[in-house]
């Protein structure tokens, strides 16, 4: 087991300071910060062997392909999927969501027809939906939560019908850091025969994810919140539904014959990844993949509910501050306000001390509106967080309160 | 007092800062001597777009001068716009339109007051010369 300062000597950026103070990253909701092997791996392909992939007859292509295929593996044991053509790379959660959206909508989605999402989700597994429904005059439907911040099962399962057409939730909220009851959704979804599709956009860092176990249809995640760089995603979706679906883009590498008269199909998983795809960062995508399994998945869990319980314990502790979601399953990442200070002016302050968290409305606004407030300040901790700086924290949240009463 | 005799004056008032905790005391305060908006101008036709906390900013024209008012929901916000309003109220279109606000720069407001992508600080002044472009174009 590696201790703490072995860990953060991994990730450069944490040893840097901020207006003259150390750094702490409470924002890694929004983004994760990058092991050395992330950066190094990402360098490498652009310093050794960089060749558009799948398309040269030349050495330094037969490289870049390689790791790149061999990225693919990479993730498919990390989810645990049964083949690798089930994984397909994206530029993140949002354009898998919208992928599937468009692609499950064309061909399964008729008028009158209804999508299942939950009240906690983050705009970018509502907007594709709600697009889908206003092409296809289907509707949306919406799991309500209660008080703590978990969704109402009772209620989902009212809520399905033979009207329904797709379930899709999040692994966890962004805003709340709940932990979705996924086993009971699924299962409910199943016996109906309708598919379940899981934003784990902030759920695949904090946990182990299985997707066989889990047993969803398609299970999506963006590689910058796990560690890895940006504008790499995946997509996985069984290969039953894969085959079955059209593909969401045209273009280069994802066709098998092209005439003007008719263009057949790349086999999987090819079919969905048009164009170049950002073969970097799905290379990079494998060393932070990688850099997760060696630190030990079961070693962050506990590192992490060791936080979000500290946390918690001493945010309580401050008068006057209120935290949104209060469930039983939670992620490191508390939502809160000082009473009668604005959560810009807390952020702002915040920022001064080196404290770097997230104000506003964190891109899900429908659940600021199921608590009457119109955003909160966040701050999302992971493995790397240590309670010092959670006391930094507090000790900031005071100096805040004394500067507005 | 000319607008850049006021820029001027305020730079002076925050040399005096070095931490930024100071500064935002200071901007605290500056809030605290904003003229306020009337209740019945704090609508959404007086809201500026692309602020993180909300702004509401009411133009005032004599025929001759601009008169600003305004608010807002968090304190830090309220000092910047009562800032920008210390520096162009009571001025004429023309002068509003021309005014080169190099005290943002000089007191660090730019880089410092915007973590967050949403710079009000810019949409408040967009929004002020926006009006004063209009009652600019009314005189003509």
């Amino acid at each position: 087991m590696k201790d703490i300062n072995e860990i953060r000597a991994d990730f450069p950026i944490l040893g840097r300071e901020v207006y003259g103070k150390p750094l702490v990253y409470f924002d890694n909701g929004a983004t994760t910060q990058k092991p050395v092997s992330v950066i190094d791996a990402v360098n490498e392909v652009y310093t050794s062997y960089n060749a558009n992939i799948h398309r040269g007859v030349h050495f330094l292509s037969d490289l870049a392909s390689e790791a790149y295929e061999n990225a693919r593996e990479t993730v498919r044991s990390f989810i645990n999927a049964g083949r690798r053509e089930e994984v397909v790379f994206t530029s993140g959660t949002t354009g898998s969501i919208n992928g599937i959206a468009f692609s499950f909508g064309e061909h399964y989605v008729k008028p009158g027809d209804e999508i299942i999402i939950s009240h906690l989700e983050h705009h970018a597994n509502i907007v594709p939906w709600q697009m889908l429904c206003e092409r296809k005059r289907a509707v949306l439907k919406v799991i309500p939560v209660d008080e703590n911040g978990d969704i109402q099962l009772e209620e989902y399962y009212r809520m399905l019908s033979p009207k329904t057409r797709l379930v899709s939730v999040a692994q966890v909220s962004n805003t709340l850091g709940t932990i979705l009851p996924l086993g009971d959704i699924i299962s409910a979804a199943h016996a109906m025969d309708i598919p379940v599709l899981v934003d784990g956009a902030q759920g695949i860092q904090h946990g182990y994810v299985d997707v066989n176990s889990m047993d969803c249809d398609f299970y999506v995640f963006s590689g910058h919140k796990i560690y890895g760089p940006t504008g790499i995603g995946v997509l996985y979706g069984r290969e039953k539904w894969l085959n079955e679906l059209p593909p969401f883009q045209g273009g280069g590498d994802m066709v098998d014959q092209v005439t003007f008269e008719k263009t057949t199909y790349n086999e999987l998983p090819f079919k969905f990844e048009a164009g170049t795809t950002n073969y970097p960062a799905a290379i990079g995508l494998a060393a932070a993949l990688d850099y997760v399994t060696q630190t030990g998945r079961e070693d962050i869990v506990r590192r992490e509910e060791q936080l979000l319980k500290y946390a918690t314990t001493k945010l309580s502790e401050i008068e006057g501050l209120t935290i949104y979601g209060n469930s039983k399953n939670k992620i490191p990442t508390i939502s809160f306000l000082l009473k009668d200070i604005h959560q810009y002016d807390t952020g702002m302050v915040l920022d001064k001390m080196g404290i770097a968290v997230r104000t506003g409305t964190h891109c899900a606004q429908p659940v600021m509106d199921r608590y009457g407030i119109d955003g909160t300040v966040r701050a999302s901790l992971c493995f790397y967080n240590t309670n010092e700086e959670i006391d930094r924290l507090a000790e900031g949240l005071e100096r805040v309160k004394k500067m507005f009463e | 007092m000319t607008i850049n005799e006021t820029q001027d004056k305020i730079i002076d008032e925050f040399s005096m800062f070095e931490d930024w905790m100071d500064k935002y005391n200071l901007l605290i305060d500056i809030g605290k001597d904003l003229t306020v908006i009337d209740p019945r101008y704090k609508v959404k036709d007086f809201l500026i777009e692309g602020c993180q906390s909300k702004v509401w900013l009411h133009p005032e024209y004599n025929g001759k001068i601009i008169s600003f008012s305004a608010d807002s929901d968090a304190i830090i916000t309220r000092g910047i716009v009562a800032l920008l309003i210390r520096v162009l109220s009571g001025h004429t279109p023309d002068e509003i339109l021309s005014a080169d606000l190099y005290f943002i720069d000089t007191i660090g407001l730019r880089q410092n007051l915007s973590p967050t992508r949403s710079n009000g600080l810019l949409s408040m002044v967009r929004q002020i010369k926006l009006y004063a472009m209009a009652y600019s174009a009314v005189n003509k």
